[in-house]
This record gives C-alpha cells, sequence and structure tokens, in this order.
C-alpha cells in the first residue's frame, strides 16, 4: 500500500518542515494513516441489552454480560449489524457476507471479560474508500478533492472508562460504556498532513451523522481518532511511525498530526531516529509526548470468539425465500434506503440553487444548516445565490459568536424568509434589513414588518413625498434658500416632531452645500 | 420410592401417594446419609422445601406444571443458580452467588423441579475423577454396595474402605454419585470430553450428551465453548428422553442454540433392530482398553447382529489425534475463559495492593488449582503469535478432519455408533491419584472426546457389572440432532441387559419411609 504517495504531497508542509540549510537535501514525505472508533447510535449495546446513554450515573447501565459474569453470553445486536452495513456501503466498502468475531486479550481494569469481541480476521466491511475536499492555502476559493482508501470496517466492543485516583492509590471503574458497539474504520496511509488528516475525518463525521449509524461527537467520545504519522525521502521506504492518541477534536487532529510530522523530521535531521511508540497529543501544549508504555509490546492472543456463529449477512440474490425476515439483514434493502450522502447534497445543493461550490461545503458543516437554507429558500422570492449570502455571512457569524447550533438559532428560517422578502419587494433597504436582523436575534417574538414598522424603517415609496425632497434638493441647489424649510418639515415629519429644528437646519445646510 | 424412575415417582405425586414435600425430606435425608460420598457441595435445604411446598400446592389445586413437577433434582455446581452458591469447585468463586439462574436450571424451577443442591466436580470442570476440586473428592456409591464390597478383597480390615473407595470419575462426578445413590431422580451435568459419560459409567448411570447447540449453554461456567453441552444423568433412558424434552430448543440468550423449536418425544419400545445399522469403529479398540470392557462391547455387537440388526465395522481415521487436538483446543478457550477471573468484579481477591497487575496475579494464583494454571498456560503459549498457526488452527483443521470421519461413516448409511466409553472400570482413588490430572484426563478422554469434537449426540448405557463388582457402561453415538432415535436404540440395549440396581444399606434404609438418620456411614 505504498503506491500514489508523492501525489498526495500537501502543499507547503514540506517547505515549511525543512529548514533553509537542509533544502539540498530531498524533501521529506509525511504519511499519515487513521484509526477511528466511531460509537455506534443504538438503543443498547453490541452483546448485550443495556441501554447505551452519555454521561448515565457510573454503572448504571450493566448487564450480567457486561461484568463479565461467569456463564454469560454474547447476542449480537442487529442494529449495530445494520449500522455497519450503512457506513460500509456510504464508504463504498464490499460488505463481507460472512464475517468472524474474534476474541483480543489484555488484562484492564475496564475490561472485565481480560478480551475484547472484535473483528481481526474477517471484518464485516473491507476495500472502501472515502472522498474528502479541503481548501489549500486557507482559500475558501482553492479546494481540492482527494480520495482516502477505506482499509476495512469492523464491528468491536467499547472498554469500560478507569479512573485512576493517585492520592489514595485506587483505580475506579464505570463500566456504562463497557461493551457499546464501536466500528473501528482503518484508513489507509494516504494522507500527508494534518489538514488532510482533518478534513477526512470531518467527511467521515458527516456521513456518520447523516446515516445516523454513529453520533459522532468528538467531544462525548463517539469519534476517536488516532493518527499513525511517519515520514520518509521519496523513493525510500516508509518511515518508522509513531501512533498519536488522546486527539478529541478536529482542529486538534490536524495541529497533533503537523506537530509529529514536524517533530520527526527534525528528529531525523539531527540525526536521531524514530521510536515505533504511541505517543500522546497535549493540546494545552500543542505538542505530542510518549506514553507511558506499561508493559512493551502486547501479544494479544487473537482466537475465534466461540459463542458466537459466524455473522451471515445476504443480498436480494442470496436470500433464502423461507428465512424470516427478521432473522436476516439484506444488503441490498439497506443499500436501497440509504439516505442522500453529503457529497450528493453538496452536488445536489449546486446545481439546485447555484451556490458555489464551497458554499455547499459550508452549508453541510454545520448541522441543520442545508435545511434552513432550503427551507429559507423556499418561503421568499429571492433568489437562492443571494440567499446563501445572509445564510453565511449573517445567519452563520452570529451564530459562531454566540457559538450556537442553527437548531439554537432565535431567528427561524421563516422569519428570515419574511425579512429576505421585504427587502426582495424592496420595502426596506438592505441596510435597513440588517437592523432588522439584528433586532430579531433579541428573540423577542417580533415578525420583522413589525419591526420595520416599529423603527420606521420602511423605504420612502411615495412619489410625491420624494418628488418634493428632490425639488427642494434642485431648489437649493440653484440658490433658493427658502424651501430649506420645507425640507426641515419632511425631517420633522420624519422623525415624529423628535428633531432639534436647529440641528437639522445645520446639518442640511452643511450637506447641501457639499 | 427413591428408587422409582422419574416416570414412576411422577405417577406416584398425581396419585398422591406421596407428596413433593414428603419426597424432598426423604432425599435431603439421604443427602446428610450419604454425605461421606462428597456429592454435594451445596445442599440448598431451605430452598428445595419451600420448592417443594409450593409444588405440594399445585398438586392440591390439580394442576402440576407437569412431569417434572415436585421431583428433586441436583445441578453441577457449574451452572449458576440465583441465590445459591455457584462455586465450580474452585477457591475463585467460593462464596460467589450468582445473581441469575442458567437457562436451564431456570427450565427445571418453571417446570416445577425441587432444586436440592449443586453436586462436585473436578475444579472448573477440568479433570476426569471428581478428585480436583477444592472440596475435595467424590466417592463412588458403588463402593459401598452389596456387589462391590462382595467382590474385593480387602488388603486388611484396617484399611477396608478407606483405600478401596472408588472414584466416580468425572468431571460430573458429583451428579453422577448424586444419581446412582438415589439422592436425586436426576441431575444435570456438563460434557466438554467425555464429563457427563465418563461418570455415569463409572456409577452405572445413563448420562446423555446432547448436540451441540440443543441445550442452551447461557449460565453454565464454560470450560470450552465450542464443546461444551449441559448433560443429563438418570436412572434410565426414558428419563433422559423426558429431561432432554425440558431442556432442549432455541436460547434467545445462547446464540449457539438452534433455531427451531424442539418437539419433546416419548421413547418408542423397539420390537424389531433388523433396519439398524450398527457401526463399530476400530480405532476405539485402542491400547488400554481392559480386556473386560473389550469382551463387553463385543458381546453387545453380537447382541444386536443377533436381534437381526446390521453390525458392520467402521473406520474413524483421525480419532487417534483427538486427544493432542482437544488439549490444544481446550487449552486455548481455558486460557481465554478464565480471563475474566481477576477479582474485580466477583470472585476471589487477593489482599496483594502493590499495583493492579500484582493484585491480578496474587487473585489468580490464590484462587485457580495447579490443572486450572496449567492449562492457562500452555493455552496462552498455544496461542501467542508466533504459534498460533502452528497449534491453534492446525488443531482446528483436524477437529474438522475427525468431524469429517463421522460424517462420512453416517453417510455411508451407519445409524448409531456403538463404543465402550471408559477404559476400564473405577480405579480406586489411592491408584488413581499415583497419575497427574493432565494424563488421567487424556487417557480417560479417549472415547468420548471426539464426540464433542464433532458436536454428535453420545450416551452412556450402563451394561454389566465388572469383575470387581463395578459398573461399566457402553457409549452410543448417534447422528447430529437425532436424539430421538440415539436413546430408542440406547433404550432398547438397556432393555436387553438389565443392568442391575445398586445394593446400599443407606438407601434400603431410607426408602424404607423411616426417616431415622444415622450418624455412622458404615455399612453391615
Amino acid at each position: 500500500s505504498s503506491g500514489g504517495v508523492s501525489a498526495h504531497v500537501c502543499r507547503g508542509s514540506t517547505a515549511r518542515a525543512a529548514p533553509a540549510s537542509m533544502s539540498v537535501l530531498a524533501p521529506w514525505i509525511p504519511v499519515v494513516g487513521l484509526e477511528i472508533h466511531a460509537q455506534i447510535s443504538s438503543n443498547s449495546k453490541l452483546f448485550s441489552g443495556s441501554q447505551v446513554q452519555f454521561a448515565a450515573p457510573p454503572n448504571s447501565l450493566v448487564s450480567f454480560f457486561d461484568a463479565s459474569l461467569p456463564g454469560t453470553l454474547p447476542v449480537l445486536n442487529r442494529r449495530c449489524v445494520e449500522a455497519a452495513v450503512m457506513t460500509g456501503l456510504a464508504l463504498n466498502c464490499s460488505i463481507n457476507k460472512k464475517s468472524l468475531f474474534d476474541r483480543k486479550h489484555y488484562f484492564y481494569a475496564d475490561l472485565p471479560a481480560g478480551y475484547q469481541i472484535t473483528q481481526q480476521r474477517v471484518p464485516i466491511a473491507v476495500n472502501g474508500s472515502l472522498s474528502y475536499s479541503l481548501c489549500i492555502d486557507n482559500k475558501m476559493s482553492q479546494m481540492v478533492t482527494k480520495t482516502v482508501r477505506i482499509k476495512q470496517i469492523q464491528l468491536e466492543q467499547d472498554s469500560g472508562k478507569s479512573l485512576h485516583d493517585d492520592t489514595r492509590s485506587q483505580t475506579l471503574v464505570d463500566l456504562n460504556r463497557a461493551g457499546v458497539g464501536l466500528m473501528e474504520v482503518v484508513m489507509e496511509p494516504d494522507m500527508c498532513c494534518g489538514e488532510e488528516a482533518a478534513a477526512a475525518v470531518r467527511e467521515l463525521q458527516l456521513i456518520l451523522q447523516t446515516l445516523g449509524s454513529s453520533q459522532a461527537v468528538m467531544a462525548e467520545g463517539q469519534l476517536r481518532v488516532d493518527a499513525n504519522v511517519s515520514v520518509h525521502h521519496p523513493g525510500e521506504p516508509y518511515g518508522v511511525r509513531t501512533e498519536v492518541k488522546n486527539i478529541n477534536s478536529i482542529r486538534f487532529l490536524a495541529k497533533a498530526v503537523d506537530y509529529e510530522i514536524q517533530r520527526q523530521i527534525e528528529e531525523l535531521e539531527n540525526g536521531g531516529t524514530i521510536l515505533n511508540e504511541t505517543r500522546a497529543f497535549d493540546s494545552k501544549l500543542g505538542c505530542t509526548v510518549p506514553m507511558r508504555d506499561k508493559e512493551g509490546k502486547q501479544d494479544y492472543r487473537f482466537m475465534p470468539e466461540p459463542n458466537l456463529p459466524p455473522l451471515i449477512l445476504y443480498d436480494a440474490k442470496s436470500l433464502p425465500a423461507n428465512m424470516n425476515h427478521q432473522q436476516v439483514i439484506n444488503i441490498d434493502w439497506i443499500h436501497e434506503r440509504l439516505p442522500d450522502l453529503p457529497s450528493v447534497k453538496r452536488e445536489k445543493l449546486v446545481e439546485q440553487y447555484g451556490i458555489l461550490p464551497e458554499h455547499s461545503f459550508t452549508l453541510l458543516n454545520e448541522d441543520g444548516l442545508a435545511e434552513f437554507f432550503e427551507s429559507v429558500v423556499k418561503q421568499t422570492q429571492m433568489k437562492p445565490k443571494k440567499v446563501i449570502g445572509w445564510i453565511l455571512n449573517d445567519l452563520l457569524s452570529y451564530l459562531k459568536q454566540h457559538s450556537l447550533t442553527v437548531k439554537e438559532s432565535p431567528v427561524s428560517s421563516s422569519l428570515l424568509a419574511d425579512l429576505l422578502n421585504l427587502l426582495e419587494k424592496k420595502e426596506i433597504s438592505s441596510t435597513a434589513a440588517k437592523r432588522v436582523l439584528a433586532e430579531l436575534w433579541k428573540g423577542e417574538g417580533k415578525t420583522p414588518l413589525e419591526i420595520v414598522k416599529e423603527q420606521k424603517l420602511e423605504l420612502l415609496q411615495d412619489q410625491k413625498e420624494l418628488e418634493q425632497i428632490c425639488q427642494a434638493v434642485m431648489a437649493i441647489k440653484t440658490g433658493n434658500r427658502k424651501v430649506l424649510n420645507k425640507l426641515i418639515g419632511l425631517v420633522q415629519r420624519k422623525t415624529q416632531g423628535r428633531s432639534n429644528p436647529v440641528l437639522v437646519k445645520q446639518l442640511l445646510e452643511k450637506k447641501l452645500s457639499e | 420410592m427413591l428408587r422409582a424412575s422419574l416416570r414412576q415417582v411422577s405417577a406416584a405425586l398425581k396419585e398422591g401417594r406421596v407428596t413433593p414435600t414428603e419426597l424432598c425430606q426423604r432425599c435431603l435425608a439421604l443427602i446428610k446419609s450419604t454425605k461421606f460420598l462428597n456429592a454435594y457441595i451445596t445442599v440448598a435445604e431451605e430452598t428445595a422445601l419451600k420448592q417443594a411446598e409450593e409444588s405440594e400446592e399445585r398438586y392440591k389445586r390439580g394442576q402440576p406444571l407437569g412431569i417434572l413437577d415436585g421431583i428433586p433434582i441436583a445441578v453441577k455446581d457449574n451452572f449458576n443458580t440465583a441465590g445459591i452458591e455457584t462455586t465450580c469447585a474452585s477457591n475463585m468463586l467460593k462464596g460467589y452467588i450468582s445473581p441469575y439462574n442458567a437457562t436451564v436450571v431456570q427450565k427445571l424451577l418453571d417446570q416445577g423441579a425441587v432444586l436440592l443442591g449443586k453436586t462436585n466436580l473436578d475444579e472448573f470442570a477440568m479433570g476426569s475423577g471428581s478428585t480436583d476440586g477444592v472440596f475435595g473428592p467424590v466417592r463412588n456409591p458403588w463402593s459401598y454396595s452389596k456387589q462391590y464390597k462382595e467382590k474385593s478383597v480387602p488388603k486388611s480390615h484396617s484399611e477396608d474402605e478407606e483405600s478401596n473407595w472408588v472414584i466416580t470419575g468425572g468431571s460430573s462426578g458429583g451428579s453422577a454419585a448424586a444419581v446412582s445413590s438415589f439422592t436425586c431422580f436426576a441431575a444435570l451435568g456438563s460434557d466438554t470430553g467425555g464429563s457427563t459419560r465418563n461418570p455415569a459409567a463409572h456409577c452405572g448411570v445413563v448420562g446423555l450428551k446432547p448436540t451441540y447447540g440443543l441445550i442452551s449453554r447461557h449460565g453454565l461456567i464454560p470450560l470450552v465453548n465450542s464443546m461444551d453441552v449441559p448433560g443429563i444423568l438418570t436412572r434410565c433412558v426414558d428419563d433422559a428422553a423426558v429431561l432432554l424434552g425440558s431442556l432442549a430448543g432455541h436460547d434467545p440468550k445462547d446464540s449457539t442454540t438452534i433455531q427451531d423449536d424442539f418437539k419433546p418425544f416419548e421413547l418408542p419400545n423397539l420390537t424389531d433392530v433388523s433396519k439398524l445399522s450398527i457401526g463399530i469403529p476400530k480405532e476405539y479398540h485402542v491400547p488400554g482398553l481392559s480386556s473386560e470392557i473389550l469382551a463387553l462391547w463385543s458381546k453387545a455387537a453380537e447382541l444386536f447382529k443377533n436381534a437381526g440388526a446390521k453390525v458392520v465395522e467402521v473406520s474413524l481415521p483421525h480419532t487417534r489425534y483427538s486427544i493432542v487436538c482437544y488439549h490444544v483446543l481446550c487449552t486455548a478457550e481455558v486460557a481465554s475463559n478464565m480471563a475474566r477471573f481477576d477479582g474485580l468484579e466477583y470472585g476471589h481477591r487477593s489482599d496483594m495492593k502493590d499495583s493492579t497487575e500484582s493484585m491480578y496475579a496474587a487473585t489468580r494464583r490464590e484462587g485457580f488449582n495447579d490443572v486450572v494454571r496449567g492449562r492457562i498456560l500452555s493455552g496462552n503459549y498455544f496461542l501467542l503469535k508466533q504459534n498460533y498457526e502452528k497449534y491453534f488452527v492446525k488443531a482446528q483443521k483436524v477437529r474438522r478432519l475427525i468431524a469429517n470421519d463421522f460424517v462420512k461413516v453416517f453417510r455411508s448409511g451407519v445409524d448409531i455408533l456403538l463404543t465402550p466409553t471408559t477404559l476400564s472400570d473405577a480405579a480406586p482413588y489411592t491408584q488413581f491419584i499415583q497419575e497427574d490430572n493432565r494424563t488421567r484426563s487424556a487417557q480417560d478422554d479417549i472415547l468420548t472426546q471426539a464426540a464433542n469434537m464433532a458436536g454428535l449426540p453420545a450416551i452412556n448405557v450402563p451394561t454389566a457389572l465388572s469383575e470387581r463388582g463395578l459398573p461399566v457402561g457402553l457409549q452410543f453415538i448417534g447422528r447430529s440432532f437425532q436424539e430421538k432415535q440415539l436413546l430408542t436404540v440406547a433404550k432398547w440395549f438397556e432393555k436387553q441387559v438389565q443392568f442391575p440396581v445398586i445394593q446400599l444399606e443407606e438407601v434400603k434404609r431410607h426408602d424404607s419411609g423411616v426417616f431415622q438418620h444415622q450418624k455412622s456411614a458404615s455399612f453391615s
């Protein structure tokens, strides 16, 4: 799996990496592969009936099986299998009609059985690919699309959580998470910088969320990313790789990978060597540090899980006629019901609304934003191309400023549509529209029209009135100072008599003499 | 009454000739006076009497739950029983009370059976003598029978019974001894390499190992998941069929059970065996097979032939690799299955507090005996990355070949295989413990374990008494899920051989209806 690496070299990263004095040397090629654990969104765990829930009281979601009581047996959760099949299909994998479960052994306090049930030999899905796009040099207008190969997706159990209390020298164990279904997605080392890794993971995250196979919230541990990083010179074999763990946001993923690439290059250029080790990303310091490896190299002593028969999946062709449909999983049936994936959604948005491709990315990057946009478009006469500006520049930046999700927006799509309709019908100016929007953010339940009326923001449409003003201006320009009073009168009317006539007069004189 | 078959006693309960409470009390009394057998680890007197009382209520209302209602049974101590200690005869689980019932236990209770207690075994069912549990060895009731005592010549009078008592076989020796000594009407064992059939043969009872997947393993503390089957120990073949009917079928908690429902059956009385083809696998004529048993085996074959059955010699060429293959697969699974006993969630925990790792190590050293630790060590060795292909994968391939041997033989038209169950009759304890557990297990499993490799149903039928007055049994192996055919043939054979009833002083006393406990365990 060494093909095509040079084609993936990130612009900038190699140049940045090599100090000027080293420029005579061949450039370094960084290689990045990812192992991603996505928690399956399901009501119950992979092999037991316990509920799956984030932040429940410790050890409140633990069945006898989860605690590995002697004599308990795993029973495969159909929902988890379907989620993995969906994900596999969405990532262009071949779905194995027969996959197997294995035991991976190691002793750890939060692994009660002493082994994890996983799919080491024959995973449920293999040989897929994921296309993702990223912008070059931070310019939204220069986007490139890349592909990373997906080696496999395997079903496996999550572990519990250990809490080490060093002062009392005890370990507390919470088994709520023990046995929750995971999909391990293994991405081939086809990436070469933090940005690529981040973009690939972001795209995967969107796909998982679209499928509903995982909530994929990194902060809640539903998506965990480990990065394998190495560097080498062109034409040479891959360098020794390190594994970077403890990355809990996409932003940190980019930072961690870039730091690690940089570190390895510097290490090698200073005559050092890279150890095949596991390193943790320290988000505060922005660097990776070696993890304390207590036991050295582990031999996991893999063994087939004897309590689970092979996982057999069917397609329309192989589906046995007399089989109870509750007992079988039909790959074709799932395939037909896959929702539109983000890439397709983006294409459709560009095609249907004539917006720019980069805008379609932004629309999909925020949960619910594309739906919001489409809803606004449906309710206004304004062209989608214009609507997108309001969505991306005004709505989105406001939400970001206030750390709100689209769902939490105080301005609903119909309110925004109402506002844009006023603008489109030329009842207000775009400056006024922004003022109305600012008022709408307060979420006081007023409609745009009410705000316009209240604040007298409507455009002056009365022809007579406008003619009068224009005539007055013309008159003054030609030297007739008497009409100045007329203008003052108009200002007074506009301000409901609350303006200071002397000040208005001074202002008008100044403006007219300009 | 205590010597009656399940069907007979069930009829007596129905007719009110005996009440469930009386029956339970008699069994409990007999358990007490046969305590020296060490068949039970836990006697659940209180709950048993309560269950009997409830059963009695049902009979009074005329609404018994079925044939098992009010029948005292015993369960091997490697099945989980809610509220009653489950120890696996190990320090690791001493005092462990499971919060749930094994599916088979639940099924028995749901049908009104009275659970008398938990029976003794080799630690974690690893053994073939029921001698290697933390609660001490089980003594074969036949050691105290009139038949044995008349034939065995004690070396000196003083060491009489102490040196002459024989083992039950194992690892379900407690269950076999319990059924054999009439302290219960049926018992559950488990069978991984012969652990039900072997002690059944030595104790003169019927021992059925059903087809893998026919009975749920949920709640059975595993030895080798891919071979373990709950076993059934009864007085006669008909009773085994009754138990099978009440236990078999799909269990949503065990993914390896059959999907279809199981239809309980009654066994017909076979009158014509002329359409039967009995296979005699020549590979079972192993070195170490006693001449006595060989003769009995031949006699049995003759019996079938004379009754008109076709008796053919067949070959199962890979049988000879079975022992070594089993050793690899068994220890590998043991290493894995035992990993959960780390002292954290349940069971024994060492006081060692230096680190989590040292606590694990001390816990496991203190909790497991040498046999268990030895198997864990070899199992982990076979599973090491560099050894996996060489040992584990190879053993799996051999296992397939062994299973295919059976498929071929059955495809050739053979209905049932007839083999010995054990190499000889039961050895005296003092002699048995001369050899180590591994050697003994390898020898004793040799005739039984291939059926586990292939997942086939097999049954021990008590056949005759040896020259020493001890039981000897023969084994019938059937086609997958063809228990009815297997048991029908076994029943016919059982009827032909008329195996003698054990003559125990203790039982006579208790079964006369007088409940006077005598502390002394001696027989006149």
